[in-house]
């Protein structure tokens, strides 16, 4: 097992916790999605996996990368794994290359650092990553400024400096929402393309539901710095288990013809996600659940399983399978 | 469509009242301590009207260079002035000469800054030039050569450093004005057909108002240091008027002898400068909403 | 570049034409006759009207100002009345002690503004941070003339390590030369580096909040390997801004602190020349002033260009 993370907390030192206990595994090649709404604490989530946490946030648990555990780790020694055997690629890809710096300079950075690769050697490899990831007239562009490129060239940028030293582990926060539609979807499949190429694990974090259906093989929706369901995304998105996934997924838009040639109303989740600091007792989805009860706010929330190697955490599991949002008639995606 | 209503980045919080911008003022530890030296020393100038411990400008040759004492507290100076008073009444002269100061500079600054930013086109881009060059001329060197053209007095002081005042004024002025005209609510008046003038006076002016008051406490403690300067080398506040600047000039030919008179003259002017620096710095942040909202 | 360059240039040219007309019509407005001024009230007409047709006075101003700008291009300064020299060689001896002053001041003032924002920024929050803070703020009040007084009372009267003025004149060594110029260096200094130290802390701060900041971490880079291959060009940007305009306030800052240490410099030269009404001279060390100024916010624009690609591009 590449990846193993248990009972992961992340909070404000001494103050509210925005990760509460997250576990889940990744094996080497798998990719696992990770879903929820802003403020779920999916990206903090990512950032405790790199050690990249902002001043002031501690995480506590286990984190073990091919079985040697990360926090607590030195700096030197996180330092010396990042860009090597495990990578980041982040949302806004404007603002995370360095504006005065040649992008082929940021891209071959990672192997100078970690191989001791020669400027021209680094270089050259730089070159062939950027014709890798699509980048065309690589040669000339190795000099370009971030500034000259487009969004979706930058995030291919991103995307090459990350596989340079070859990583075990890809983690890609919302690597596609700040860009324009019509090339999401070529990032999204590059992004696939190469992780299969080398075999690398990927974990995908995204709030779109749609995308994390159509790209990985399993699912884990988290809501309030929980994990509420997780499975394999075939099974999972045949059978949504949790009353918090259902609504995800009955709130995407769908093409379809209603009554008068109108598509039906779109649904939504009433209520809005709590705060750290007003966290409800019990189960923190209580307050917006449709199948809540009382006793809902005394339980504490635990995996139940659903059907093997895919789990929920409800109280009412039956009840929830129970309901025709659990089956969505078409599946996810266009 | 809230946007139109609410206000545009620096302008005090409008919840709570001036209650609570009271108790937020207090509680900033800059805001306190820039207010009570700057307090302090506003006190010193004005009570300076009614009464001195000693007269500031009678000679008394026998008492000269006293060291502090009960009748004397800070001693007195080379003519037997009591320099508690000096310092007084130095405060008085510093503080007129700030507020006079930056008045004029503020109010030419300010017009010229709003005119720019109302008018755009050429009219933007010359007082933008003329703004510049005021910034690239050195401004000891405008107030120096003023003084030396029209005289040594405390008027052409307070004129030197109003005219280089001016630039800063004029900057910060047009910067916070276009930022208010490109705001919803203005492109809302504009549609309405108010013109340029009106929107300027009812919608740009008091949202641009709190900048160009942390502003104006800023070139306060800019127009003490160059107020004592200029009377240091001689060019501000004439004899008999007392100023701090000159009596460090004149403590200086007797440090050998009278050490501690060139110490209290600028231990005030410090006090004052910093009291007013740490007052602007405190201003700024509370009347910062992006701030606010953290708290 | 060549054409951003051009621009440049003649932005330079263009404000250093403005800065002398200012200089002329100021100082033209100078109430009374400056051959009466000399030659005294009770002089003859005749040797008042000689004198006045000798300093050209009795020509048109726009013309006495166009004679006046070919020149100083062609680096003719003229003639100092009160000391009966040539102002160029006063201004190449005043030089000698003034460039000397303002060098050292800025060495001093980059190398500890730097480092010590640097340091502040590296240990935001803590003790460290907070004591750069407060000094700084320290720095910014203290006029610098009362500080330089404050080091004489402290290391010429009390300690005796160092001279309370004067300038013995670079023959006589470096050493004793350095040592007259070493208190009015820091006197100079304290103020720009109170200012600076604050800019680069803020500006170091600022960039470490930047994602790419994050992004090179994400890759492996220690600490310090950011902190060098990334933050400091980065930061660098406000710094140069203030920096630059610390210098030109570095030298006009002569003006004062000359006088305090009676130092034989080209800011006592202008005063002295202000108090005797030499206008000649007044009028040309204005300018060399104003020029000095000038050509550093010039240089300083073009550092910004090289620092940063992207203003090229926008061509500022």
């Amino acid at each position: 097992m590449l990846l193993q993370v248990e009972n992961l907390r992340v909070g404000l030192a001494g103050g509210p916790e925005a990760v509460r206990g997250v576990s889940f595994e990744l094996a080497a090649g798998d990719t696992l999605g990770l879903v929820g709404e802003s403020g779920c604490g999916k990206s903090l989530t990512a950032l405790a996996l790199l050690g990249l946490l902002p001043e002031g946030m501690a995480a506590t648990g286990s984190i073990r990368l091919a079985g040697r555990e990360l926090l607590g780790l030195p700096e030197r020694a996180l330092a010396g794994l990042r860009g090597d055997r495990l990578a980041m690629i982040f949302q806004e890809p404007m603002t995370a290359l360095n504006p005065l710096h040649p992008v082929g300079r940021q891209v071959a950075e990672p192997l100078r650092r970690h191989r001791g690769l020669s400027r021209a050697a680094a270089r050259l490899a730089a070159k062939r990553l950027l014709d890798r990831v699509g980048i065309p007239n690589a040669e000339r562009r190795l000099d370009a400024y971030p500034h000259e490129l487009s969004g979706g060239q930058r995030q291919r940028v991103m995307i090459a400096m990350a596989l340079a030293c070859g990583p075990d582990l890809l983690v890609a926060d919302e690597p596609t929402t700040a860009l324009d539609v019509t090339v999401q979807r070529q990032i999204l499949d590059l992004l696939l393309e190469l992780v299969e190429e080398r075999g690398m694990a990927l974990l995908l974090i995204s709030h779109d539901l749609g995308l994390i259906g159509e790209s990985v093989r399993r699912v884990a929706v988290m809501y309030a710095g929980l994990l509420v369901e997780r499975g394999p995304a075939e099974r999972l998105f045949r059978r949504l288990a949790h009353p918090y996934s259902q609504g995800l997924f009955a709130a995407l838009p769908r093409l379809g013809a209603g009554a008068g040639g109108q598509g039906p109303r779109l649904s939504t989740i009433p209520g809005r996600v709590p705060a750290l600091t007003a966290l409800p007792p019990g189960c923190p989805f209580a307050p917006r659940c449709p199948l809540a009860e009382p006793a809902c706010a005394d339980w504490a929330p635990e995996a139940l399983a659903v059907e093997p190697g895919h789990a929920a955490a409800c109280r009412r599991l039956e009840a929830a399978l129970a309901r025709p949002e659990a089956r969505p008639q078409a599946g996810p995606g266009p | 469509m809230s946007d139109l209503t609410r206000p545009v980045a620096p302008l005090a919080p409008a919840q709570g009242g001036p209650r609570l911008a009271l108790r937020r003022a207090l509680g900033h530890p800059s805001f306190l301590a820039g207010a009570v030296l700057t307090g302090l020393v506003l006190l010193a100038g004005l009570v300076s009207l009614l009464w001195t411990p000693h007269s500031a400008t009678e000679i008394q040759v026998f008492n000269r260079l006293r060291p502090p004492s009960g009748t004397h507290w800070l001693g007195t100076d080379m003519l037997g002035r009591d320099v508690a008073s000096l310092l007084m009444v130095g405060a008085r002269n510093s503080l007129l000469v700030a507020v006079a100061a930056v008045t004029l500079g503020l109010s030419l600054g300010v017009f010229l800054g709003l005119l720019a930013a109302a008018l755009k086109g050429w009219v933007e881009e010359l007082i933008l030039r003329l703004a510049d060059f005021g910034f690239a001329f050195p401004s000891i060197l405008l107030a120096v050569l003023i003084a030396a053209v029209f005289g040594p007095s405390t008027t052409n002081a307070v004129i030197a450093i109003g005219l280089f005042s001016v630039p800063v004024f004029v900057r910060v002025a047009r910067a916070a004005a276009k930022a208010v005209w490109a705001r919803e609510f203005v492109l809302a008046a504009r549609a309405c057909g108010k013109g340029r003038l009106r929107i300027t006076l009812e919608h740009i002016l008091p949202n641009v108002a709190p900048t160009l008051i942390v502003q104006a406490t800023i070139q306060f403690a800019i127009a003490i240091l160059a107020e004592a300067a200029l009377s240091y080398l001689g060019l501000g506040t004439q004899p008999p008027q007392p100023s701090w600047g000159r009596m460090l000039n004149e403590a200086q030919t007797l440090i050998w002898q009278a050490p501690l008179l060139a110490v209290f003259p600028g231990l005030a002017i410090a006090v004052s400068v910093l009291g007013l620096n740490l007052l602007g710095d405190g201003l700024r942040d509370l009347l910062d909403p992006r701030l606010s909202e953290r708290r | 570049m060549s054409l951003f360059l051009a621009k440049r240039c003649l932005t330079l040219l263009a404000t250093l034409l403005f800065t002398s007309l200012v200089i002329f019509l100021v100082l033209e407005v100078l109430p009374g006759d400056p051959a009466l001024v000399r030659l005294g009230v009770d002089a003859p007409p005749e040797a008042v009207a000689a004198l006045r047709e000798r300093l050209g006075l009795d020509r048109p101003a726009a013309e006495r100002y166009l004679a006046w700008l070919a020149a100083l291009a062609s680096g003719r300064l003229g003639e100092s009345y009160a000391y009966g020299q040539p102002v160029a060689l006063l201004l190449a001896e005043r030089l000698q002690v003034t460039l000397p002053l303002a060098a050292l001041a800025m060495v001093m003032t980059l190398g500890t503004a730097l480092a010590l924002g640097l340091w502040a920024a590296a240990r935001h929050n803590r003790p460290a941070d907070l004591f750069v803070i407060g000094v700084s703020q320290l720095g910014l009040a203290i006029p610098n003339f009362w500080f330089a007084i404050l080091l004489i009372l402290l290391f010429a009267v009390g300690l005796g390590w160092l001279p309370a003025g004067g300038f013995p004149g670079w023959e006589r060594g470096l050493w004793p030369g350095l040592r007259s110029l070493l208190l009015p260096a820091v006197a100079l200094a304290t103020a720009q580096i109170a200012v600076l130290a604050r800019v680069t802390r803020s500006a170091v701060l600022e960039v470490l909040r930047e994602d790419f900041v994050r992004t090179a971490r994400a890759k492996g880079l220690t600490r310090g390997q950011v902190l060098r291959d990334h933050v400091l060009r980065n930061a660098l940007i406000p710094v140069v801004t203030i920096a630059g305009l610390q210098l030109g306030a570095l030298i006009t800052g002569t003006i004062v602190v000359e006088q305090v240490f009676t130092l034989p410099g080209l800011g006592r030269l202008l005063f002295q020349a202000i108090a005797n009404r030499d206008l000649e001279l007044v009028r040309n060390l204005v300018v060399v002033f104003a020029l000095a100024t000038v050509l550093i916010n010039f240089l300083v624009d073009l550092l910004y260009a090289a620092i940063d690609p992207r203003l090229e591009a926008a061509d500022v």
